[in-house]
């Protein structure tokens, strides 16, 4: 076979094998692994990051990075929160005389609060790295800091808690035993996969991440498209971070510390370039089942978290060195 | 500076003048899917320019870095000086007194002019890099060259031309017995080359030998003292270049007769297509103003740094002019970016393919496609049918050669690159054509195609731009020569009038 279109199969399929291979390997280490119980478990834990890796997946196909996804988990976080608890529903009630406390509209509001938060931070960050041309490195560490600073101001910081059920079912709830953070995913995934490759703005995102310059000539706005990643990269990140304080029950200040290094594991492992304009979203999509996956075999086989760590920063590299059509593009 | 060999003798002992610097017998090489070179031979005389000739795929760049050691041979032996060598590395075969000119730039852009022209052999004083002597040496090679760059400039403040300047600048700093050029002037004007040219000589002249690989078939005559000829990865013929004239080296490299050289059918009418008016933009070009009627070919001819390339980006909406006035079919537009400039009618050719051309790391398809889009969609969706139509016409259109149009871009020649931008920018139909340097980099086979693709297109009634720094190429092509200096029109010439005379000194 024509070594190039060997290459591209690898890169097609080369990961989805790794990750059978690991199933294989991790239901034999562990009869419990393949248990409908412990499948959707592993779904379940893998889901945030699945999203976050999602919107990240579009960052760095732009040649980007987006190091402040965790920090926007917590933030948004603590602020759909903050309006889903069964006190500040009353408090509506009392100042704008309306009462929203019955069905699903306070829900509703509290998640459109929540996603609100996350474009506003992805339009930072997008319009410093188009417009302004800092580097997405340096602006993105910037917001890192910054949103996590704003959500112990937002809540002096403190936990938010008792949040109402309604609010709590996207963390919890189950869609024909299903759980919800899972069904959330793939609703997710098949918009942002038909987005990446069915649509006009898809083609101009690998347009822009791989040559920019030739992007613009060709009439592309590059600016825009670069802000826009941003913006969906802060949309699933708050979106994560509803899902995560829906689960726990309460917003915690400190969610999603280091979530970034996951999404972005997830990423790379996924077969997406780092130097932009190559990946897909099924690779990331593998890649988030990848990390989950190993962490669920070693807390099934209950090695300590310390290894924990070591293990997984070892396959997100032997991930990569794996790969022969990566060595080589660097 | 004719092929007899000079004082170089010192280290072999006696040396008949017969003797070959460098001798390559039946060197082979395989790479998965091709046989890249078969049985190839070359030889190279002290004190002469050898020009290594052959189309795109001939196997010159396989040979030149087997050479150089970038790639193992399978087979066949190569004699430096008469001894065998085997480089594994391009150290060693800088050491054995071999040094490259690169077509590639391998520049880094970050360090200075003086830090890349002695990477890997920077002059030291105990462990630490000796600054003062590494500068002084750099300036001096690039006063002895007459290149008017700071030593201590930084490279991405340098123009595409500055940067390959450095690049031969860098090849001097090796003291090499064999330097290989690969095509040395792609990228720069026709005083850097005689400048080029004149430090060639001065080489020659000291014993050294150097391989000329080049499309330029103009240089080859002017600085060559014998030719070999590659075609298909064989070795074709060799001899010296006054035996041989110009159709004839045409048609070895070709393997068949080339016609004409240029293909030109177009005839240029009154009706005014393009107009520019006054444009300005400060530190680049001042108040240029030219026209160009529908079934014309206007060439745009100057020297580096004439301000020619900044004229296009401003022209097409990539950077914005200061001062000055479009119109096309007569009505003012504005242009402010290069989706306006599209919406107009116009597409535009960049001068860099790798630069600002092709996307590399997609596909055939996705590169023909991108400045299209918006034709082949409907609420934002690609209709892939359409798309796919379109694409297949391109490929079939242009001849492209590509195993599939899902390639990788960056896996085809040059010649079938060219075409994929080509490709791109037909697709949005345009009615004005500009085109920066079309026929860089790509051999006599597709240049020719490149000319017919050009003649039919103002046949149709349309209008081609061309700016380009090959004279015989804007002689053989234009109904006007627009002539570029300082960022100043100098000049503009009929088809009649034009003449290497005339467009030289007005260039000049």
């Amino acid at each position: 076979m024509d070594p190039a279109v060997f290459n591209t199969y690898v890169r097609r399929f080369g990961i989805f094998i790794a990750f059978i291979v690991l199933c294989i390997l991790a239901s034999a280490l562990n009869e419990n692994f393949l248990s409908e119980r412990n499948i959707l478990n592993v779904l379940r834990q893998s889901s945030i990051n699945a999203i976050l890796a999602i919107g990240m997946t579009f960052v760095i196909l732009t040649r980007g990075i987006d190091l402040s996804v965790g920090s926007v988990v917590a933030l948004a976080g603590v602020v759909a929160a903050s309006f889903a608890t069964l006190s500040t529903q009353m408090m509506i009630t009392d100042l704008f005389g309306v009462n929203i406390g019955d069905g699903p509209q306070p829900m509703l509001f509290a998640i459109g609060l929540g996603v609100m938060v996350g474009i506003l931070c992805g339009a930072i960050n997008g319009a410093l790295v188009a417009y302004f041309s800092v580097p997405a490195f340096v602006v993105t560490l910037g917001m890192l800091s910054a949103a996590r600073g704003a959500t112990q101001l937002f809540t002096d910081g403190m936990p938010v808690p008792a949040l109402s059920p309604d609010f709590r079912w996207i963390g919890t709830g189950e869609v024909l035993g299903v759980p919800s953070p899972v069904v959330i995913l793939a609703v997710v995934f098949l918009i942002c996969w038909v987005v990446l490759t069915q649509t006009r703005y898809g083609r101009y995102v690998y347009a822009v991440g791989g040559n920019e310059k030739s992007a613009k000539t060709s009439g592309v706005n590059t600016r825009l498209v670069i802000l826009s990643v941003y913006m969906i990269s802060g949309v699933l990140a708050a979106l994560g971070g509803m899902i995560l304080a829906a689960r726990t029950g309460s917003a915690l200040v400190q969610a999603g510390v280091a979530y970034e290094l996951d999404a972005i594991a997830a990423v790379v492992i996924g077969g997406t370039s780092l130097a932009g304009g190559v990946g897909t979203l099924f690779g990331t999509l593998i890649g988030a089942l990848i990390i989950g996956v190993v962490n669920n075999i070693l807390q099934l086989e209950g090695v300590q978290a310390y290894y924990q760590l070591i293990i997984k920063g070892g396959i997100i590299v032997f991930a990569v060195l794996l790969d022969p059509s990566r060595r080589q593009r660097g | 500076m004719t092929g007899t060999p000079t004082q170089d003798q010192g280290r072999e002992g006696t040396v008949l003048p017969q003797d070959w610097l460098l001798e390559v017998d039946a060197v082979s090489k395989r790479f998965p899917g091709v046989q890249a070179l078969s049985d190839v031979q070359f030889r190279l005389r002290p004190g002469s320019v050898h020009a290594l000739c052959g189309g795109n795929g001939a196997g010159k760049s396989t040979l030149v870095s087997i050479l150089m050691g970038f790639t193992p041979r399978d087979g066949g032996s190569i004699r430096l000086r008469g001894r065998e060598v085997r480089f594994s590395n391009s150290r060693q075969a800088m050491r054995a007194g071999m040094s490259i000119i690169q077509q590639e730039l391998s520049s880094v852009l970050d360090l200075t002019v003086a830090e890349n022209m002695y990477l890997g052999h920077e002059p030291r004083r105990g462990p630490f890099i000796n600054w003062r002597l590494m500068n002084a040496g750099a300036g001096a090679v690039l006063d002895r060259l007459n290149f008017q760059i700071s030593p201590t400039a930084k490279l991405r403040d340098l123009s595409l031309a500055e940067r390959q300047l450095v690049e031969i600048a860098k090849a001097l700093t090796h003291d090499a017995d064999v330097i290989i050029m690969d095509e040395p002037t792609s990228a720069i004007g026709e005083a850097e080359t005689e400048r080029l040219f004149e430090t060639i000589r001065l080489l020659t002249a000291e014993g050294k030998g150097v391989i000329y690989v080049s499309h330029r078939l103009s240089e080859i005559f002017t600085i060559a003292d014998s030719y070999t000829v590659f075609r298909d990865g064989g070795y074709v013929e060799s001899g010296a270049i006054a035996d041989i004239d110009r159709r004839r080296l045409i048609s070895l490299i070709l393997g068949g007769e080339l016609k004409d050289e240029f293909v030109k059918e177009n005839t240029p009418t009154d009706d005014r297509m393009l107009e520019v008016r006054g444009m300005s933009r400060a530190g680049k070009f001042q108040d240029i103003s030219i026209s160009a009627h529908a079934g014309e070919i206007v060439g745009i001819f100057g020297l580096m740094g004439s301000g020619r390339s900044e004229f296009f980006d401003c022209l097409f909406g990539i950077d914005s002019a200061d001062r000055g006035e479009v119109l096309v079919r007569g009505r003012p537009v504005r242009i402010a970016s290069p989706a306006d400039a599209m919406r107009h009618g116009m597409a535009l050719v960049t001068e860099d393919r790798k630069e600002t051309g092709l996307i590399l790391t997609s596909s055939v398809n996705d590169n023909i496609a991108i400045a299209s889009l918006p034709r082949v969609c409907r609420l934002g969706f690609v209709r892939r049918g359409r798309e796919a139509h379109n694409v297949r016409r391109m490929v079939d259109y242009f001849q492209i050669r590509t195993p599939s149009v899902h390639q990788i871009v960056r896996n085809l020649s040059g010649g079938n690159q060219q075409k994929v931008v080509l490709g791109r920018w037909l697709l949005t139909d345009p009615d004005i054509l500009l085109l920066d340097e079309p026929t860089r980099g790509i051999d006599v086979g597709s240049k020719r195609e490149m000319y017919r693709f050009m003649s039919n297109f103002a046949r149709e009634g349309k209008t081609v731009v061309m700016v380009s720094s090959e004279l015989p190429e804007v002689l053989g092509m234009a109904d006007r020569i627009v002539v570029f200096r300082d960022g100043r029109m100098a000049g503009t010439l009929s088809r009649a009038e034009a003449s290497q005379d005339t467009v030289m000194h007005l260039a000049a």
